[in-house]
């Protein structure tokens, strides 16, 4: 075996291992949210003052966030392939197209949650309103993280080019991206589509 | 108002030693064991070198003895609050209102708990973790050794914040949990309940990273042959306690950053009015309390295991049963976790399923104690101190296990139910399980880390103070338990007739306080003596049968010159069958070594943290910012690091192993 | 970078049509059942929220299967037995709170 061989070779299990740590952490990530979704599964009918989400939902907002972020999911994946060709450029472009997405979808959340507040219905108005600010906000709290993140990896893969922790870490930002889709499904489909019945 | 920017919320009577003479005097001596120790430091020019070897280290052997220092030292906390109390109750009967004011004692308790779980046990754990498990695997290191030094500076700034509660403000008021709504804003306006919320927290990620960072390490670094099946039961064991770290720490966070939510921002998740919920913070809390009992004693269980075997000189009996009576243990503690709250109401269905689930999980714990037992049956016991903590807790812990089973039936919970029944239970089992398990791996694997034994006699009196202490200390406590004196109490009539015994358990105390300090004067007294009892065979027991007694005492910091290759589960006890029947040890080939550098980088994240923890505690948002910058630019600069690593040479190694064999270390 | 599967890009693509149709699905069947209830007239409104689960699961594996690559390979299940087992405990926390609260609730009223 030469040198590079064994080197690649060791590359690669210490890439599996520690991607699997950060596989980990997710499945940690999960168990706040779900105990989030029990606080809001528990508290979504104790309104103090009668206002509930099936007061406030705009459904077709609602439906433009979660299409921006699967769409965001798509995009990343874009990078990813790119990033396997080490097409450093191309994986830019689509970090950036990612971050555009990602920032529209925080910046609907965002606007969501000032009209609330503006009209009196912040999250310490009542019990129902302070687990669904907490759910959506938590959720908008780790995207907005994420692209934090993207422009620290935008960063590097211009003083790092495509080098082997660079992929590392994209890898994982990749799952955090992807994870943060799937539990935005669920807050779609609970918080707001069954919420608006 | 410029004040108020500057200092948040604090002010003159943040600082209770300016007028409370009690706090006044330990004050004083923080202060003066402070400087003297800063003094020795200073006078013995050792600053570089605690720096550069121990603060900046990412050597999993020496983060575990730092994580074992803070454990003792949070012990020592611990046990003071544990004294004042029982002094307190062995006197504040009738006319007598004993020494410590109600919000003082409550601050006591309330430490009491919090220390005990989250800085004492807690860190002795993964102590223990950090020292044996990497070398139980064959592995150089953990899988994340940087992630490894946050972790620890991460707990150690958790204990510093309530250390610092005890001198700037106070302490919560409100029990070890802090329920809702005692602990909301409204009943607790003052910092205490704060405190408690960003030690834990900031504790509890420290504790999340530890439990991936050890998984990872166990699933993925294994030496080559070591199946899961040739695992080493204490393996078995730490990983599913990291199992239940990762799924029930988050909970715990969740929970207390709910908490937190309704204290800063006036939310109204557990308060009283506005449709909050406080019976949902204590279902939360117990869905993590209930794991967390058996993250703590699981790999108190695993050091039964190895220590049995090695002192018996006999293979561990039933191994199998053993790993699937922990892997069930981690299933089913998830769902037991009402059983702590069947008196909230929730009605007989509810309470019989979780009364029922509670029960099963006494029988693998059963299985567990008998395979103990039968690995003691026809070997060779050598009373050594490991194996007189272990037989300590077969005992002692079998009488806590049934009172606990007692206790899942929910009527008989009804009656005793926030009794000193349940202290006296709960201690039963932590002390005699998780406490005694600890000490026990701590002396077992002490030759391994340091080079030399622990004094043997110094030890055996010290167990037996702390186990006749303990039986002293709190069989009275079950007693007046049922006799329907409620935990927590400041004080109590005399026609209760409960003083006798409280004054017995104040007894106990004492002996209990005694075996902490031949403890400490056994570490001395080893370290003064540290030549004499030099440990030079690498077998510190004789008994060794797993991959840590195959290299030399004290580890070298590379642990294996030449990873081992494993094809049993006791390649040492093979390997030293093959050398007695006269086989010939392959001479060894060395290689170079690949070795991860040290970084300060975890110790600043901490600080950082600290200060993040800090400001919210106090409403001081200047610092709370540069906490936060700091913490962000701290780990992002680490990230633009690419000289993080370097390989230790051939020559090297071979002349550190050589200088094994001639003794010379 | 094989530890999740290889990504591919008619994964991708095939991720992206299915979780567009699954959430369109869940929207137009809350949009039927708001405005235009005469469609889903034989629908209760359990019903409706099996549905809705049941699509929000569904687009679940598909995320993981398309997205993650999540997989049974022998290297794969490392990342899958976890992923089960949190699953199982998620279900446990969330179910078992319901069950626990909803009893609290019912006693405190009655």
């Amino acid at each position: 075996m030469s040198t590079h061989e064994h080197h690649d070779h060791h590359q690669q299990e210490t890439d599996s291992r520690l991607v699997f740590g950060f596989w980990l952490y997710i499945m940690s990530d999960c168990l706040i949210f779900a105990s989030l979704f029990a606080a809001f599964a528990v508290l979504h009918n104790a309104t103090f003052d009668g206002f509930s989400v099936k007061q406030f939902t705009d459904l077709p907002y609602v439906l433009t966030e979660t299409l921006f972020l699967l769409a965001s999911s798509f995009t990343y994946g874009m990078a990813i392939l790119s990033l396997y060709k080490n097409n450093r450029n191309k994986v830019i472009t689509w970090l950036i197209i990612t971050f555009l997405l990602g920032l529209c979808f925080v910046a609907l959340e965002v606007n969501e949650f000032t009209h609330l507040i503006g009209e009196g219905h912040g999250p310490d108005s009542s019990a129902a309103m302070s687990s669904f600010f907490t759910l959506v906000g938590t959720h908008g709290f780790h995207v907005s993280m994420g692209l934090f993140w993207m422009l620290v990896m935008i960063i590097q893969l211009f003083v790092f080019n495509t080098s082997d922790a660079v992929k590392r870490r994209l890898t994982y930002l990749g799952l955090f991206w992807a994870f943060l889709d799937i539990v935005w499904i669920f807050v779609f489909s609970i918080v707001y589509l069954m919420g608006a019945i | 108002m410029f004040e108020k920017l500057l200092f948040g919320n604090l002010n003159y009577e943040a600082f209770p030693f300016l007028y409370n003479p009690i706090i006044t005097g330990a004050t004083i001596f923080t202060i003066l064991v402070g400087l003297i120790i800063l003094g020795v430091v200073t006078y013995n020019k050792l600053w570089v070198y605690i720096w550069k070897e121990w603060i900046t280290t990412i050597d999993h052997k020496k983060i575990g003895v730092m994580y074992m220092i803070l454990a003792f030292i949070m012990l020592f906390r611990g046990f003071c609050d544990a004294a004042l109390m029982r002094s307190q109750q062995a006197i504040a009967v009738g006319h007598s209102a004993g020494y410590l004011p109600p919000e003082h004692y409550d601050q006591i308790f309330t430490a009491h708990g919090v220390i005990m779980i989250f800085f004492m046990a807690m860190p002795f754990m993964f102590g223990l973790f950090n020292l044996a498990v990497p070398l139980q695997i064959g592995a150089r290191d953990v899988a994340y050794p940087y992630l490894n030094s946050l972790s620890f500076w991460l707990t150690a700034v958790g204990a510093g914040l309530v250390m610092i509660s005890l001198y700037v403000g106070e302490f919560a008021k409100t029990g070890w949990l802090a329920y809702p709504p005692l602990s909301g804003i409204v009943y607790s306006p003052g910092v205490g309940v704060d405190y408690y919320i960003w030690a834990v927290q900031i504790s509890g990620v420290g504790s999340l990273l530890s439990g991936i960072n050890f998984l990872v390490t166990i699933f993925k670094m294994r030496a080559p042959g070591m199946t899961l099946f040739k695992m080493p039961v204490f393996i078995w064991t730490v990983l599913c306690s990291c199992v239940l770290i990762i799924l029930a720490f988050p909970v715990l966070t969740a929970t207390l950053a709910l908490l937190f939510l309704d204290r800063f921002f006036g939310m109204h998740f557990f308060t009283m009015a506005f449709g909050g919920n406080a019976m949902m913070y204590i279902n939360l809390i117990w869905i993590w309390g209930h794991p967390e009992v058996y993250i703590l004693v699981l790999p108190a269980f695993g050091v039964f295991s190895e220590v049995v075997a090695n002192f018996c000189r006999k293979a561990l009996f039933g191994y199998h049963t053993m790993v699937w009576a922990t892997l069930s243990i981690t299933v089913l503690s998830f769902v037991v976790w009402l059983h702590h709250f069947f008196t909230m109401g929730a009605g007989a269905n509810v309470n019989a399923f979780f009364g029922i689930a509670t029960m099963i999980i006494a029988i693998p714990t059963g299985v567990k104690v008998f395979n103990w037992i039968f690995t003691m049956h026809h070997g060779r016991v050598h009373f050594a101190t490991p194996m007189l903590w272990t037989m300590g807790f077969i005992t002692t812990f079998a009488i806590g296990g049934m009172t606990g089973v007692l206790m899942s039936i929910p009527p008989v919970d009804f009656q005793v139910h926030n009794s000193l029944f349940l202290v006296a239970h709960f201690h039963n089992v932590i002390i005699g399980g998780v406490v005694f398990g600890y000490f026990a791996g701590f002396i077992y694997w002490f030759p391994k880390i340091f080079g030399y034994k622990l004094d043997e006699k110094l030890g055996k009196f010290a167990f037996w103070f702390w186990l006749v202490g303990f039986y002293v200390a709190f069989m009275p406590l079950y007693v007046v338990g049922l006799m329907g004196m409620t935990r927590r109490l400041n004080h109590y009539g005399e026609a209760t007739g409960w003083h006798p015994y409280l004054v017995v358990a104040a007894g106990g105390a004492v002996l209990i306080g005694i075996g902490i300090f031949f403890q400490f004067l056994q570490f001395y007294v080893s370290y003064k003596n540290r030549v004499k009892n030099r440990e030079q065979t690498g077998d510190a027991w004789e008994g060794g049968r797993t991959l840590e007694w195959s290299i030399p005492s004290p580890a070298p910091f590379y642990n294996f010159a030449v990873i081992p290759s494993v094809d049993t589960l006791y390649p040492f006890w093979q390997q030293k069958q093959k050398i007695a029947a006269g086989e010939k040890p392959v001479a060894p080939h060395y290689q170079d070594i690949h070795m991860p550098k040290n970084t300060a980088t975890g110790f600043w994240i901490a600080m950082f943290g600290g200060c993040v923890c800090f400001g919210l505690i106090w409403h001081i948002y200047w610092l709370i910012a540069v906490g936060l910058i700091g913490v962000f630019a701290a780990t992002i600069m680490r990230t633009f690091d690419t000289k993080i690593d370097y390989y230790v040479k051939a020559d090297e190694v071979t002349r550190t192993e050589n200088s094994y064999l001639k003794g010379a270390v | 970078m094989s530890t999740h599967g290889l990504k591919t890009l008619p994964a991708y693509v095939t991720g992206l049509i299915l979780s567009l149709l699954l959430t369109l699905a869940a929207f137009g069947l809350i949009a039927a059942h708001l405005y235009k209830p005469e469609y889903i007239q034989n629908m209760s409104v359990a019903a409706i929220y099996i549905t809705i689960a049941v699509l929000a699961l569904i687009q679940l594996i598909v995320q993981v299967a398309c997205f993650l690559r999540l997989n049974a390979s022998a290297e794969g299940k490392w990342e899958l037995m976890p992923f089960i087992f949190t699953l199982l405990i998620v279900a446990i926390l969330v179910s078992g709170s319901l069950w626990i609260m909803y009893n609290l609730n019912y006693n405190m009223m009655h």
